[in-house]
């Protein structure tokens, strides 16, 4: 692949230098791709994602993101995990603005386009479902709105590249079912680059180009399916044939990795 | 049952400080104690208020010095607690340090002080000081140090400098700790600077005990704990007002 925007070579991590908690990650994200991580707990994921963000240097191997070796923080991506972990004391449009308040150049000219920034908020804030919730306190709000405003501060500096860790595991089925949607529709008008780490089969499917499945620690990719499915996705269409035997699939191959 | 209205509710802890008065002086009357062991209310009443003058001189000497000691003891803590909080390497290293030194009675440090010193103000300072500083030092580190890992990394992958996590995050969220804790360190600064005057002072509420005491007048005595435990009852108010004012957030809108 010629316009890989993530580029891994033979990376490996180790810890605490002696085995490794990911090895022999060979892997290429397009921009504006939708990829989706699945695995057993432990095998490595949330490491992928530090290696990604560079949060985290490799033991061995090469990271690039956009031609670039990667080499500390990259502030181009946003983040967003399983809990919110809003500021109680800021209201839900402050929490948004707080990456703007950190990243160059927003930085600096936060000040004095302080009310531009805020109508960026409102308007993501707005997209998401969130319009009446912006002056209120995040303990306001039902678990779904956080990690819907979470998802806002992740974007609000207009990353191209989106890194979620679970960001819907401790939502109801019904609340997960519906920040689908919200995620799909926010990837679909903007097209940033989206890596999403998840337990949930289902989720993968419905929202990835590409799921990868990786194997129990030390963790390794063994296996990559592109998602063929036509977009734009329907809720109604995860519960047709060719999705439920898609998902079927994926299962099968997650059941041997934890057999083995 | 009816809940109680919220004016008895209001006036409960006056009710229960009456009743305690009560209590005391029949007390003291049924058995008949000596005033030179134990008076009665009545007599500590009067106590107060026939020495209206030394004990107003005194509890102001007892005020000002517990008031240097807890501001010196805030200040210090507070730096102590930012930097021992935010370094997960200095908060173990210091830790165990601090929790030996709490664990030394300050009294002991008394004698000392006064070698150095001099008997006066200046040791019911220290004492006060030393007494009340490492509740605010445990509690802003600890406000810190408890920090979520992935707050930091969302923090961090936009190039956020230690500084800015700490403005950002950190100093905030330790503020309900911080605030809790000049409760207790108020209160313990009042207890440091009686404990100090008792021994090497010649003025202030710790010292008028002492010597009232000596001189069997226990009247006086027991007005002198009156006067102490209602200015640190008074500070304490206030440091809880201002906790609330302060980090309302903290409690959820309760
Ligand atoms: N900071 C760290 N120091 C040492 N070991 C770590 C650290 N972070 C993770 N590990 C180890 O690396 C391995 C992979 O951890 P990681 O958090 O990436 O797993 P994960 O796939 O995200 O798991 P989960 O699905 O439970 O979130 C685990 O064995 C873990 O114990
Ligand atoms: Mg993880």
């Amino acid at each position: 692949m010629a316009s890989a925007f993530v580029d891994f070579e033979a990376v490996a991590l180790s810890y605490d230098g002696q085995d490794n908690a990911i090895e022999g990650i060979d892997l290429s994200i397009a921009e504006g791709e939708f990829v989706a991580f699945v695995g057993p707990s432990g095998c490595g994921k949330s490491t992928f994602m530090k290696l990604c963000t560079g949060l985290h240097a490799p033991t061995t191997g090469r990271v690039r993101v956009d031609g670039e070796p990667v080499n500390g923080p990259l502030k181009i991506t946003g983040m967003a995990f399983q809990n919110a972990n809003l500021l109680p004391w800021r209201t839900v449009l402050d929490n948004v603005l707080l990456p703007l308040e950190i990243v160059e150049p927003y930085r600096r000219q936060f000040r004095r386009r302080r009310e531009e920034f805020a109508g960026w908020a409102r308007a993501l804030l707005n997209t998401v479902g969130l319009a009446d919730y912006a002056d209120k306190y995040p303990w306001q709000l039902s678990g779904g709105m956080q990690q819907r405003a979470s998802i806002c501060r992740a974007l609000i500096h207009r990353p191209r590249l989106l890194m979620l860790d679970e960001p819907f595991g401790a939502l109801d089925a019904f609340t997960r079912e519906e920040l689908w949607c919200v995620l799909r529709d926010l990837w679909q008008a903007q097209r940033f680059t989206v890596v999403l780490v998840t337990h949930d089969l289902r989720e993968a499917a419905f929202l990835a180009d590409t799921v990868y499945v990786m194997s129990a620690r030390p963790g390794r990719v063994i296996e990559k399916r592109e998602i063929a499915l036509p977009r734009p996705r329907s809720i109604e269409s995860t519960y047709e044939k060719t999705f439920i035997d898609l998902v079927h699939a994926l299962r099968s191959r997650i059941g041997d990795v934890r057999e083995s | 049952m009816k809940p109680p209205s919220k004016t008895l509710e209001r006036l409960a802890p006056w009710i229960a400080v009456a009743a305690l008065v009560m209590i005391w002086e029949a007390t003291v009357r049924l058995f008949d104690v000596p005033s030179f062991i134990f008076p009665s209310a009545l007599e500590t009443l009067q106590a107060l208020i026939t020495y209206a003058g030394p004990i107003g001189r005194h509890s102001w000497q007892t005020f000002w010095t517990t008031l240097i000691g807890f501001g010196l003891g805030v200040a210090v803590g507070l730096v102590l607690g930012l930097i021992i909080g935010s370094s997960r390497f200095l908060y173990n290293a210091c830790y165990p340090l601090l929790v030996g030194f709490n664990a030394i009675p300050k009294v002991a440090f008394v004698p000392i002080l006064v070698v150095w010193f001099g008997i006066g103000s200046v040791p019911a300072i220290l004492t006060a000081f030393l007494i009340c500083f490492f509740p605010i030092v445990v509690n802003v580190a600890t406000g810190l140090a408890t920090l979520e890992p992935e707050m930091e990394d969302v923090l961090r992958v936009l190039g956020a400098r230690r500084l800015d996590v700490l403005l950002k995050v950190g100093l905030p969220r330790s503020l309900p700790y911080f605030f809790a804790s000049l409760k207790i360190a108020i209160t313990l600064a009042f207890v440091g600077t009686v404990v100090s005057e008792t021994v090497a002072s010649n003025q202030g509420i710790g010292y008028l005990m002492m010597s009232a005491g000596s001189q069997m007048r226990m009247g006086l005595v027991f007005a002198g704990l009156i006067v102490i435990s209602a200015m640190a009852m008074v500070m304490y108010e206030c440091f809880s007002w201002l906790e609330k004012r302060m980090t309302g957030w903290a409690h959820r809108g309760r």
